[in-house]
């Protein structure tokens, strides 16, 4: 029997799970994925939630029950990965020796990197919503606040679905709007990039969408530290954000365990070769999802995306067959922009987000780079097809490589 | 892609003026890269250099901050000191490498 171990039931690793069940014969391949809990967490609806959108209930389930048949399941800490003997030790002492691993551990917020995030004023008047305790409190906090300095601030690049926090804004935005409130809040939005976002012409539409709707953009700034007493974010050239209220994305980093394997870069992410996703270092390892180190966006669709290429050539590569696919780097994001609309930016290594229509050249439904209707109701209805669809493993009618048909390149 | 004269010398810069050919950089040229961004090299200067120079050549990518602070030894914090407000492209561009991939 052939030993295949997969680190991590999230997104990308369920995905991978389920498929290679299908492409990997029963009699010959045992699949294992190993992850620290129990439930899966629809990581999209975290950006809602404290809106009053999706309760927790709708946004959890159990990791079990999104595995296909013939994928055993181990609850367990990684503790290392020993790569010379091809075997995962897990923090209660077991050990799993394996002939292929797929480390698909995700990426995750640190708010202890930051000094001054985790005191007291932690889920107080700072908050992250990147997890379901910090966009609940953020809910709870939101539903009895009087207005004032409202802060929207990423901690550093690279992080997970990185339009979520211009999202916030935007939803932050429209919420206080409608509660009749808008004028007795200040929304500022502090980054470190120099721009609302990197891709230029997708950094000149957001821009002015936060100036449309009246939020100050702070660029370039780079935190240092929180001063939680003076309420105030300090940045490494001393530069000062006051606020009343911080919703901060803290810095993101791949797991522990990769970086005691020496396996990870400086922020734990596993290097890949960015078109198949096999480690640079070891041709039994291949890293998917967000825990690898590819230059495009870490988010569901790339996982996506990048999940249907892995598959293709697993099974080549396993057999010792050339890898004949390769991923382009394809991202497809929705972008809520409050009051029932929505954007949608498509991009890859290559190419930059660009207006038009997707997935049908001319047609649509959904517009590229420009708020819609169609396109909030895409991304609410996405929910369903992310538990039926995407992680059973079934294929989305969208194409995985990017594509240009429909789209209008911009001259600067 | 252009070619540009830097001191009568010829070399190829993007769009920005950052170098585009690893090969074409030298510690001369570095000092008058700088004097354009308002920069006098001082020895702390020449180590964030160096690094970038050496890691680049060894990964084919431009360190990012976090990456000279973590693997070159300097802070971000002196990084900001050394190459004012924006450290992360002031130091691809004094070292002759490609601005850091904005990480999307």
């Amino acid at each position: 029997m052939r030993r295949l171990i997969i680190l991590g039931a999230g997104t990308a690793g369920t995905m991978a799970a389920n498929k290679l069940r299908r492409g990997l014969p029963k009699d010959e391949w045992a699949i294992t994925v190993v992850d620290v809990d129990e439930d899966h967490l629809y990581q999209p609806g975290l950006l809602l939630l404290p809106f009053g959108g999706p309760v927790a209930e709708d946004l959890v389930r159990p990791r079990r029950h999104l595995l296909a048949d013939g994928v055993s399941l181990l609850i367990g800490e990684v503790d290392r990965v020993d790569t010379e003997a091809n075997r995962v030790a897990l923090a209660d002492g077991q050990v799993l020796g394996y002939d292929y691993l797929v480390i698909a551990t995700g990426t995750a917020p640190r708010p202890a990197e930051t000094p001054g995030l985790l005191g007291d004023e932690w889920y107080r008047s700072i908050f992250d919503f990147y997890t379901l305790a910090g966009a609940q409190a953020l809910r709870r906090a939101f539903a009895t606040w009087g207005g004032g300095r409202l802060v929207v601030h990423v901690t550093e690049m690279p992080i997970k679905c990185p339009v979520a926090p211009l999202e916030f804004a935007f939803l932050a935005d429209a919420f206080f709007t409608g509660r009749g409130m808008r004028g007795d809040v200040q929304i500022t939005y502090v980054t470190p990039l120099d721009a609302a976002f990197t891709k230029p012409v997708a950094a000149r539409r957001l821009g002015r969408m936060l100036a449309d709707r009246g939020i100050d953009l702070e660029p370039d700034f780079v935190v240092d530290r929180v001063d939680a007493d003076r309420r105030m974010l300090v940045s490494m050239d001393e530069r000062e954000v006051p606020f009343d209220l911080l919703v901060t994305v803290p810095l993101n980093m791949g797991a522990e365990f990769v970086r005691r394997s020496g396996l990870g870069d400086e922020l734990n992410y596993v290097p890949v070769d960015k078109r198949t996703l096999l480690s640079k270092a070891h041709a039994n390892v291949f890293a998917i999802g967000d825990a690898n180190d590819i230059p495009t966006s870490k988010a569901g669709s790339v996982a996506h995306f990048s999940v249907e290429i892995f598959v293709e050539n697993f099974l080549d590569h396993v057999e010792g067959r050339p890898m004949r696919h390769a991923f382009d780097g394809h991202a497809n994001c929705f972008i809520e922009s409050g009051h029932g609309k929505g954007l949608l930016i498509d991009f890859n290594y290559d190419v930059e987000p660009l207006p038009g229509k997707y997935p049908v050249p001319g047609v649509g439904p959904f517009t590229l780079l420009r708020e819609s209707h169609a396109n909030h109701w895409g991304k609410l209805g996405f929910r369903w097809a992310y538990w039926h669809v995407l992680l059973p493993g079934r294929p989305l009618p969208v194409p995985t490589q990017m594509s240009m048909a429909g789209k209008h390149p911009q001259t600067r | 892609m252009a070619v540009t004269e830097i001191n009568g010398r010829s070399v190829h810069v993007d769009d920005e003026g950052f170098l585009t050919e690893y090969g074409e950089w030298d510690e001369d040229l570095a000092k008058l890269l700088a004097a354009n961004i308002g920069i006098d090299l001082t020895d702390e200067h020449w180590r964030v250099i160096r690094f970038l120079r050496d890691d680049y050549k060894d990964r084919g990518e431009t360190a990012t901050t976090r990456r000279v602070q973590t693997v070159g030894g300097v802070s971000v914090k002196e990084q900001f000191a050394l190459f004012p407000k924006k450290p992360g492209k002031k130091m691809a561009y004094v070292a002759g490498l490609p601005k850091p991939h904005g990480c999307v």
